[in-house]
């Protein structure tokens, strides 16, 4: 009998195993408190497979009101969303929301989002999607997203114009809510150049990328150390050849309708001239490919190189990783090749879209719209993380753009949104389409590396580059 | 049969006589279950039946289903079937090839290494050479222990480009110049190789010395007796009887060269790799399948390599004889 009992629970044991296997793991969800008040539970879990780990879930809002999921890869954009959603439920009290939100690592929660899309079952009602990933996510237009055209309208007209037009679907919809212009300027450590004659007047001399030359030369010389350079360029980022794309109105993905060309002049004369500072040691080939990660930190830490081009957005990176170097940096408009062009492209970003599985996506509109449109919330992404935000009617605004108590405002040597307001018409938009990501990937596996790892002809690498483009298309 | 007859007559009678046939009908019940499940016909399948089921949910359905998905183009919102476009892409496709090319290489380099070397340690832990065998054992083997993940991150730390790697340490230290180890297709393989060597040595060094213990020692000894030498013994007793545990590892080196993945994805920090001399055939399917959300190629790509990898295993278990009808 004992037998019998012991074999029955272990088959039992064994086919439930079985079909917990096929169950499906749902996100815990965090206790919400009646008050509305936050209570933020952070699963500090360590991500390994493939299930896709939350790094923290938090609830906000009343549990009358209509429930709702969000996820992004950033924590800092939730705790923005969850501080957005408290105002809204003070000046919509008949409309009330509750949101729970999940933070993912960043290549987990676009895949997932992806899967529940096609899938259409398990997507959350809003979630951040990053610029490289927009044309997946955008792949189902009207089928997956609910486009935010009514939400938008009482802000659209302060929004910068290219910049929403990155994030609109091949059918004209807008289904993305911009957090950041992400307009490219140049940051130079100033303190640094200080030191070999360089001063603030020479910096602000330098209009065109021959300027920009002479001037790293100049450095270079004076410096005359091993292992220092003016500059670093790119292997595995794009940054550069976009500036240049911009100077020149050109657009290697040929928008919606046309055909991808990465053979362009621009693109060219960037490269070449590349790798002229390459060979003439004013530039050395950015640690692990760009200074957007650890070794990019330490390298300007390091004062290995003293100028960079970088999108705004660049600054939160000074906050958070080199605290150090406060009051050292200026930061300027980009040099371009010829007078007159155009000195700026907009480059990376965070489009929030609603997902039509939402359980009311026309209020989830209303939610984001004013979570990342309206002034109060474009003053909190200034004030929390450091963007240059979209509404431009904000940047010239002295209360906003000159505030001395906001944390960049004091950082650097002058006053970032000077700089935006400067160059305000002249910010070129590279279109994000189907195409873009095999674009971009072999640029930066391939073509980077072979012109300025290994010195290759330009030509023949656009030409390869053109030929693997070509294939998809 | 008997109780349903049984409870079909008894229906309209009275209570006892009701509750007589359900208990009847109960005993029966068990009765013809335990029939069934001691049957000698049905009971192996009953027994297999938990493995039969993953087995075709987990592994036979997603292999057709696979198969076919290999011929359609899958996108956002339809789904339809292109022929044998995909499979045509995938010969002008370049970086498949170097995918391809990549994944062969490791398979060769890790089999030659892999089969060799833990056999050598193998024989000397076997041997009274060594002193503190557990030890020597527990050291190798510990690597198999730790997660791909953790000694990918620490093998990329170790082979960083910056100077302050421990690599480029070392190198400054000798007086050379740093070295960008991970962006030049030789020291990166170098890299990959001894990730691989370091993890699975030990493992492999197990499966070897299991199969020397099965050698009977009195072969030995009657070859002592015939006068042979250590390398004579070894050459003659221990490699030929060594046959079916060598095959096995070599099978199962093959399927894991290549189907290499989280290596490489650990030691770029992702899938993309300079001139991809990281990228692998199962990376190039994660790729496409998942980052480009291209799930019909990257069915394409996946049927490649069960078809490449089945045609390597058949030859070398052809040529090896492991398939041939055993003789008596």
């Amino acid at each position: 009998m004992k037998k019998k009992i012991v074999s029955a629970i272990l088959s039992a044991a064994m086919v439930a195993s079985l079909l917990v296997g096929c169950g499906t793991t749902n996100a815990p969800e965090g206790a919400s408190g009646e008050s509305g008040q936050v209570e933020s539970e952070a699963a500090e879990t360590e991500a390994e497979g493939t299930e896709a780990v939350p790094e923290a879930v938090t609830t906000v809002g009343p549990d009358s009101g209509t429930h709702m999921e969000m996820w992004s890869f950033v924590e800092a954009h939730n705790t923005f969303y969850a501080q957005m959603l408290d105002k809204w439920n003070e000046q919509n009290p008949d409309r009330q929301i509750q949101i729970t939100f999940t933070t993912y690592p960043y290549g987990d929660m676009h895949q997932k989002l992806i899967m529940s899309l096609q899938t259409a079952t398990g997507a959350p009602d809003l979630c951040d999607v990053e610029m490289g990933q927009v044309p997946n996510v955008y792949e189902g237009v009207d089928q997956w997203l609910y486009p935010l055209n009514d939400a938008m309208k009482p802000y659209e007209a302060d929004m910068l114009k290219s910049r929403l037009d990155a994030y609109k679907g091949s059918d004209g919809n807008q289904y993305g809510a911009p957090f950041h212009v992400g307009a490219t300027v140049m940051y130079w450590n100033l303190a640094e150049l200080e030191k070999y004659n360089i001063t603030q007047a020479d910096v602000d001399a330098v209009e065109t990328w021959d300027d920009y030359t002479a001037l790293g030369k100049k450095y270079i010389e004076a410096r005359g150390e091993e292992g220092k350079y003016f500059t670093s360029v790119d292997t595995g980022g794009a940054d550069w050849l976009w500036i240049a794309m911009a100077e020149y109105g050109e657009d290697w993905t040929g928008g919606f309708e046309g055909k991808a060309n990465v053979q362009l002049d621009s693109v060219k004369k960037m490269l070449t001239m590349q790798q002229g500072w390459l060979n003439d040691k004013v530039a050395e080939v950015s640690p692990d490919g760009h200074v957007d990660l650890e070794a990019g930190y330490q390298n300007i830490l390091d004062k290995n190189i003293v100028s960079f081009p970088k999108a705004m957005w660049y600054m939160s990176r000074f906050k958070n990783y080199m605290p150090e170097e406060k009051g050292n940096w200026y930061i300027t408009k980009c040099p371009v090749f010829e007078a007159g062009q155009n000195c700026s492209v907009g480059i990376g970003g965070t489009g929030t879209v609603v997902t039509q599985q939402s359980s009311d996506p026309a209020l989830a509109a209303d939610f984001l719209c004013f979570a990342k449109m309206s002034p109060e919330g474009e003053t909190k992404i200034w004030e929390d993380l450091g963007f240059d935000v979209c509404n431009t009617s904000l940047w010239s605004d002295d209360s906003f753009a000159h505030d001395e108590s906001n944390y960049y405002n004091t950082f650097f040597r002058n006053y970032p949104y000077d700089v935006l307001n400067s160059i305000k018409d002249n910010i070129g938009t590279i279109m994000t389409v189907e195409i873009s990501p095999t674009i971009n990937e072999q640029i930066c596996t391939t073509t980077l590396n072979e012109v300025l790892e290994d010195g290759m002809d330009v030509d023949s690498a656009l030409a390869e580059a053109q030929n693997a483009v070509d294939l998809e298309q | 049969m008997r109780w349903i007859l049984n409870s079909n007559i008894t229906g309209g009678a009275g209570a006892i006589e009701a509750k007589a046939s359900h208990s009847s009908k109960k005993e029966g019940n068990t009765l013809s279950f335990k029939k069934f499940l001691y049957s000698q016909k049905t009971a192996p399948y009953v027994f297999a039946l938990p493995f039969i089921l993953s087995f075709t949910i987990f592994w036979i359905y997603p292999l057709f289903s696979a198969i076919i998905m290999s011929f359609q183009d899958i996108g956002a919102v339809t789904t339809k079937f292109i022929g044998i476009k995909n499979y045509t892409k995938l010969l002008k496709d370049s970086v498949f090839h170097i995918a391809m090319a990549n994944s062969f290489e490791y398979m060769l380099f890790t089999c030659l290494l892999l089969i060799p070397f833990p056999l050598l340690y193998a024989v000397l832990m076997d041997s009274n050479l060594v002193k503190a065998k557990g030890l020597w054992k527990a050291l190798l083997y510990v690597p198999a222990l730790t997660s791909v993940v953790i000694s990918g991150t620490l093998f990329r730390l170790m082979f960083s480009e910056y100077k302050t790697g421990q690599l480029n340490v070392l190198m400054t230290m000798l007086g050379l110049p740093a070295m960008k180890w991970l962006k030049v297709k030789f020291t990166s393989e170098i890299a990959l190789l001894l990730l691989c060597c370091w993890r699975w040595t030990g493992v492999n060094m197990l499966y070897f010395l299991s199969g020397l213990k099965s050698i009977d020692k009195s072969l030995y000894e009657s070859a002592d007796i015939d006068g042979a030498t250590s390398w004579q013994k070894f050459k003659f007793i221990t490699i030929p009887l060594m046959k079916p545990t060598t095959i096995y590892v070599l099978t199962i080196s093959i399927y894991a060269g290549l189907s290499m993945f989280l290596e490489s994805f650990m030691l770029w920090a992702g899938n993309s790799s300079p001139n991809n001399i990281g990228l692998t055939i199962v990376g190039y399917l994660y790729k496409r399948g998942i980052e480009k959300d291209d799930m019909g190629y990257a069915c394409a790509v996946g049927v490649v390599l069960m078809v490449l990898g089945l045609i390597i295993n058949f030859v070398q278990l052809g040529l090896n004889g492991t398939l041939k009808k055993e003789e008596d």
